[in-house]
C-alpha cells in the first residue's frame, strides 16, 4: 500500500519503525540509567537517541546511509509526486458483498467509522455535501458527487467543481471465494489547494493519511460484523 | 468497587474505583465470585510489557454472575454463573469462525499499537496492557464483559468455584499445549516447566493418551506435585544433563513431544528484544532462550514441539538447523480458550481431572500486593493463588 505524503522532506524511517524506536529507546534509556554505570549511560545515550529517532521520524544513519524506509510510490500515480496525496487501504470484512456494498452506498453511514467525517447529507442518487472535522475545532466541507458506480463492485466519487477542498475517490469491492467474505479496496486522492485550505484537508486526513484511513476501515470491519465497535473509553482505572 | 491496580514496576495496589458500566450493545457486568493471579501477570508485575498505566485494573482470569446486560446480548441472562475466557473474541470474524479466539480481528480498540509490532492485531486480554486494548482486568469486584454473547461460558451451579475458574485460562492453555503434540498411544512426552500450565500440560498428555510423560523444572515442589499428583517421571535439570538423561530415559531415541511450559520468563520481553539488537551490534552474548533450545534438542526426529510459554521478543542463536535437519514440527501461540471450555467442562464434571489440585494460597483482593510479591519470589512453595472479591 502506497501514499506519499506531501511533507515531512526530512522524515526518513517509516510509522512502525518509529513507533518501535519510541517504545525500545525508552526502555533501554530507562535500563541504562538505572544501571549507574559507564556502560549504563552509554546505552542510556543509545536509548535517547532511539527515542527522538522515533519521535522527528528522522534517523541519521538513515540520511548517512542514503537510505529510507518511508514509502515512496507516489511517482507512479496520476497525482504527481510532491503535488498531492493518494492513499490506498484494504480489509478483509466476513460479510456478504452486497451488504457491505449497500452499506457504504448510503453515504450518510460514512461517519459511522470515518473518524474525521461529521456528517454526510445525501441530496440525490449522485450529489452529497460532506462536512469534516479540522484542526482546532474548525470544520470544513464540500460537496461531492458519485462519478461512477457499478453495484456490488465500484463506488467512485470526487469533490465538485469550484469546491473548497478538491479530493476524489473510489471504494473497491471484491467477492472473495469460499466464505472468505468481501475485499474493500478504497484509493483516495486529493490535491491540495495552496495555502489555509490546504493545510487543512492534509490536517483532516492527518499526518499519517494511510493510518487513518486504515482505522476508519478497521472500524468499518467491526461495526459490519459484529455491529458496534471496540471501545474502553468510559471503564474504571485506579487512574483518578 | 474494589480492584488490584498495577501502580509500577513491582507495585500493585487495592483501590476503590467507579464501578464498571456497559459501554456497547454486546456488553455484560459480571459479578466476580473467584480471581486468580497468572504466571503471565508477573511479566506486568515485573514490568516488562510496555503501555502498562498506573491504575490499569489487573486480572484475567476471573469468574462469576451476570448482573447486568448489554440491550444486544441474547444469550446470557442476569444470575447466569459463567466463567469468562482470557482473550476476547467477537465470535464473528473469519478467525473466531475458525476456532481461532486468540486471533480475532475485532476485539482490540488498540490494534493499530501491535500491529505497528508485529505486523497483525490480535484478541483483546483482559487487563494485560494497552497493546491488548487496555481491558480493565477481573482482579476486581466486577467487570465489564465486552462480547458477552460469544465468550463467557454458563456452568452449572453444583461445581465448586475452584473446581471452575481455570477453564478461564491455565487448563485449557495446557490442554491445548498437549493437544498441538498430536499424541498417539504409548508416546513419551517431555514437559519443561512445572507450573500450573504445565502441570495441566501433563495432565492433558495423560488423558489425550500419552504412554510416559517425563516433568522437568528444579523447583522441588514443584516435581513433586508432577511426581505425586500427575504420576509422571521427574527431571531436575538444575543438577542433571537434561539433553543426556531424556536420551538415556529413551533408549537413544528422545521424547516424541517436547512442550515447553516456561517460555520468556527468564528470556525477558521487549527490552530484551532490543538488547539482542544491541548485543548483536556490540558484540555482546547473552544466551537467555535456554529451554527452548534444549526442546529442540532434545525432540526426537520428525517429533512435535510445542510452546505453551509465552515468548514475545526476539531470540538469539535459535537453533534453527536443528529443527530442520530433525524435520521438527513446531506449535504455539496463545490460546483459544473458547475452542476448548465447553469440552474441558465436560471433563471435569465427569470427575476427569478436578483442577483445583494446584490452589495453594486463598486469599481476599486486599492480600493481592503482598501475594504478587510470594508468587514472583516463589515464596511459601506458592504455585497458585485465587483471591475472592467479596
Amino acid at each position: 500500500m502506497e501514499h506519499a505524503a506531501i511533507t515531512h522532506q526530512e522524515k526518513n524511517v517509516n510509522d512502525p519503525e518509529r513507533w518501535v524506536s519510541v517504545i525500545a529507546g525508552s526502555a533501554l534509556a530507562a535500563y541504562g540509567l538505572k544501571m549507574r554505570s559507564i556502560p549504563g549511560i552509554v546505552l542510556a545515550a543509545l536509548g535517547g537517541s532511539l527515542v527522538w529517532r522515533g519521535a522527528t521520524g528522522h534517523c541519521m544513519v538513515y540520511e548517512a546511509m542514503g537510505i529510507t524506509s518511508v514509502a515512496d510510490d507516489g511517482r507512479q500515480v496520476s497525482v504527481p509526486y510532491g503535488h498531492g496525496v493518494r492513499v490506498e487501504k484494504s480489509v478483509t470484512i466476513n460479510a456478504p458483498t452486497e451488504n457491505v456494498y449497500a452499506f457504504w452506498r448510503n453515504l450518510e453511514n460514512l461517519p459511522r467509522f470515518m473518524h474525521n467525517l461529521e456528517k454526510v447529507e445525501v441530496y440525490d442518487t449522485k450529489r452529497s455535501h460532506w462536512w469534516a472535522k479540522g484542526p482546532a475545532g474548525t470544520t470544513a466541507d464540500w460537496e461531492a458527487e458519485i462519478i461512477n458506480e457499478i453495484p456490488h463492485e465500484l463506488i467512485g466519487w470526487r469533490s465538485i467543481e469550484g469546491s473548497k477542498v478538491d479530493n476524489a475517490g473510489s471504494v473497491h469491492f471484491t467477492r472473495l471465494p469460499d466464505g472468505r467474505g468481501t475485499e474493500v479496496k478504497v484509493v483516495l486522492r486529493y490535491d491540495p489547494p495552496a495555502g489555509v485550505l490546504g493545510a487543512t484537508v492534509s490536517k483532516i486526513l492527518g499526518e499519517d493519511p494511510a493510518a487513518n484511513v486504515q482505522e476508519d476501515l478497521r472500524r468499518l470491519k467491526m461495526l459490519l460484523e459484529t455491529g458496534e465497535i471496540a471501545t474502553t473509553e468510559g471503564q474504571p482505572s485506579g487512574r483518578k | 468497587m474494589k480492584a488490584v491496580c498495577w501502580w509500577g514496576k513491582g507495585e500493585v495496589r487495592v483501590l476503590d474505583v467507579p464501578d464498571p458500566k456497559i459501554l456497547n450493545p454486546h456488553d455484560a457486568i459480571v459479578k466476580v465470585s473467584l480471581t486468580a493471579i497468572c504466571g503471565s501477570d508477573l511479566h506486568l508485575y515485573d514490568g516488562y510489557v510496555p503501555t502498562m498505566m498506573r491504575g490499569d485494573i489487573l486480572g484475567h482470569e476471573f469468574m462469576g454472575e451476570v448482573v447486568e446486560t448489554g440491550p444486544e446480548v441474547k444469550n446470557l441472562r442476569v444470575g447466569d454463573r459463567v466463567i469468562v475466557p482470557f482473550p476476547i473474541g467477537c465470535g464473528r470474524c473469519w478467525f473466531c469462525q475458525h476456532d481461532l479466539w486468540a486471533a480475532c480481528d475485532n476485539t482490540n480498540p488498540n490494534a493499530w499499537m501491535i500491529e505497528a509490532l508485529t505486523g497483525f492485531s490480535t484478541a483483546g486480554i483482559y487487563g494485560y496492557s494497552h497493546l491488548y486494548g487496555g481491558y480493565a482486568g477481573g482482579q476486581a469486584q466486577y467487570v465489564r464483559v465486552p462480547f458477552a454473547d460469544a465468550n463467557p461460558l454458563v456452568v452449572p451451579k453444583e461445581l465448586p468455584d475452584e473446581k471452575l475458574l481455570f477453564l478461564t485460562d491455565i487448563l485449557p492453555t495446557g490442554y491445548m499445549a498437549a493437544e498441538n503434540c498430536d499424541i498417539k498411544p504409548g508416546d513419551v512426552v517431555a514437559v519443561w516447566g512445572c507450573g500450573p500450565v504445565g502441570l495441566f500440560a501433563i495432565a492433558s498428555a495423560w488423558m489425550l493418551g500419552a504412554g510416559r510423560v517425563i516433568a522437568i523444572d528444579r523447583f522441588k515442589e514443584r516435581l513433586r506435585l508432577a511426581q505425586t499428583i500427575q504420576k509422571t517421571e521427574i527431571l531436575d535439570y538444575s543438577d542433571e544433563d537434561v539433553f543426556d538423561q531424556l536420551k538415556d530415559m529413551t533408549g537413544g531415541r528422545g521424547p516424541d513431544a517436547c512442550i515447553d511450559a516456561v517460555g520468556m520468563e527468564a528470556h525477558g520481553t521487549f527490552i530484551d528484544a532490543m538488547m539482542d539488537r544491541v548485543k548483536q551490534a556490540i558484540k555482546l552474548q547473552f544466551d537467555r532462550a535456554h529451554v527452548l533450545r534444549q526442546v529442540l534438542h532434545s525432540c526426537r526426529k520428525g517429533g512435535v514441539v510445542s510452546i505453551p510459554g509465552v515468548y514475545a521478543g526476539f531470540i538469539d542463536k535459535f537453533p534453527f538447523g536443528t529443527a530442520f535437519g530433525k524435520g521438527l514440527t513446531l506449535k504455539m501461540g496463545q490460546t483459544h480458550v473458547q475452542k476448548y471450555s465447553r469440552m474441558l467442562l465436560q471433563r471435569i464434571q465427569n470427575g476427569e481431572i478436578d483442577p483445583s489440585f494446584l490452589i495453594t494460597h486463598r486469599v481476599t483482593l486486599n492480600e493481592a500486593p503482598e501475594m504478587y510479591r510470594a508468587f514472583r519470589d516463589k515464596e511459601d512453595e506458592c504455585i497458585k493463588v485465587v483471591m475472592k472479591p467479596f
